[in-house]
């Protein structure tokens, strides 16, 4: 079965992806390697994953998001998740779930003042090229 | 106020029924008058617990309906059953972070969590079947 695609954009040195839909397993799966392969082409050096639109996180979309986080980073990119409804946030502690090590912003604009604090501190340390 | 369809089955085989499911839970909670919140709550529930049965059952079902509780109060009821080979120890599994395979191992905790009832029946070599319930407020 053909599996939907979710749009990546790209603004400056940032991607930009955004979740409009309710994603089963596969898909997810295959968003998570297109967002590794975007990161690896584009260098770019930071991901907002804007999760606005999603009213559903179980433990797998969460392990999903968390996942695409820690691999983001050990290729060097910055990953920001944006834009978690207030029950998903709910449902995501009640139900037990860690996002360990995951940024959050409150929205899109946060994401990236967050984005832009996090490359240029790492810049100023000299940690990317 | 016009009263929702009483019950609706959905068939869990692959990952796609799991969206499926909660689509429908989610419908079903929203017409009965559950805020968002909670509608996000069962939808979870439901998804965690379809994907159980995605990913230790051959196949199985889950029925969302309106029920009424003894003191009359609404609400709804998830019933999500397989045909898998069972759970040897339920104890173990309803323990936080207890994990059989690539999942979190916090479906069934946390699923309680989410709800206000949870009744867990399971025999090894048959099947597993779980009821949830959540009341309205």
């Amino acid at each position: 079965m053909e599996v939907t695609r979710i749009p990546i954009l790209q603004i400056e040195n940032y991607l930009v992806a955004s979740i409009q839909m309710a994603l089963h397993d596969e898909a997810a799966t295959q968003f998570r390697d297109d967002l590794l392969e975007r990161i690896y082409a584009t260098k770019a050096k930071g991901l907002i994953l804007d999760l606005t639109a999603v009213d559903v996180v179980d433990s797998f979309l969460a392990r999903l998001t968390g996942d695409i986080a820690e691999m983001a980073g050990l290729m060097g990119t910055a990953v920001v998740i944006t834009g978690l409804q207030p029950e998903v946030a709910i449902t995501l502690v009640e139900l037990g779930v860690e996002l360990k090590g995951v940024i959050t912003a409150l929205n899109l604009e946060k994401g990236i003042a967050a984005l832009r604090r996090m490359v240029g501190k790492e810049s100023a340390n000299g940690i990317t090229g | 106020m016009a009263s929702p369809a009483e019950e609706r089955c959905i068939p869990v085989k692959t990952d796609l029924d799991i969206v499926s499911a909660r689509v429908e839970g989610r419908n079903l909670a929203r017409e009965l008058g559950f805020g968002t919140i909670d509608q996000a709550r069962i939808a979870t529930a439901i998804s965690e617990l379809t994907r159980n049965v995605v990913l230790y059952a051959p196949e199985g079902k889950v029925t969302v309906r309106a029920v009424v509780s003894d003191d009359a109060r609404r609400g709804i009821e998830v019933v999500c059953e397989d045909n898998g080979p069972g759970i040897v120890d339920v104890e173990l599994v309803m323990q936080d972070g207890y994990s059989t395979s690539s999942g979190l191992g916090m479906g069934l905790p946390g699923t309680k969590r989410l709800m206000d009832e949870f009744e867990i029946v399971t025999k090894v070599g048959a099947g597993t079947k779980i009821t949830v319930r959540k009341w309205l407020k």
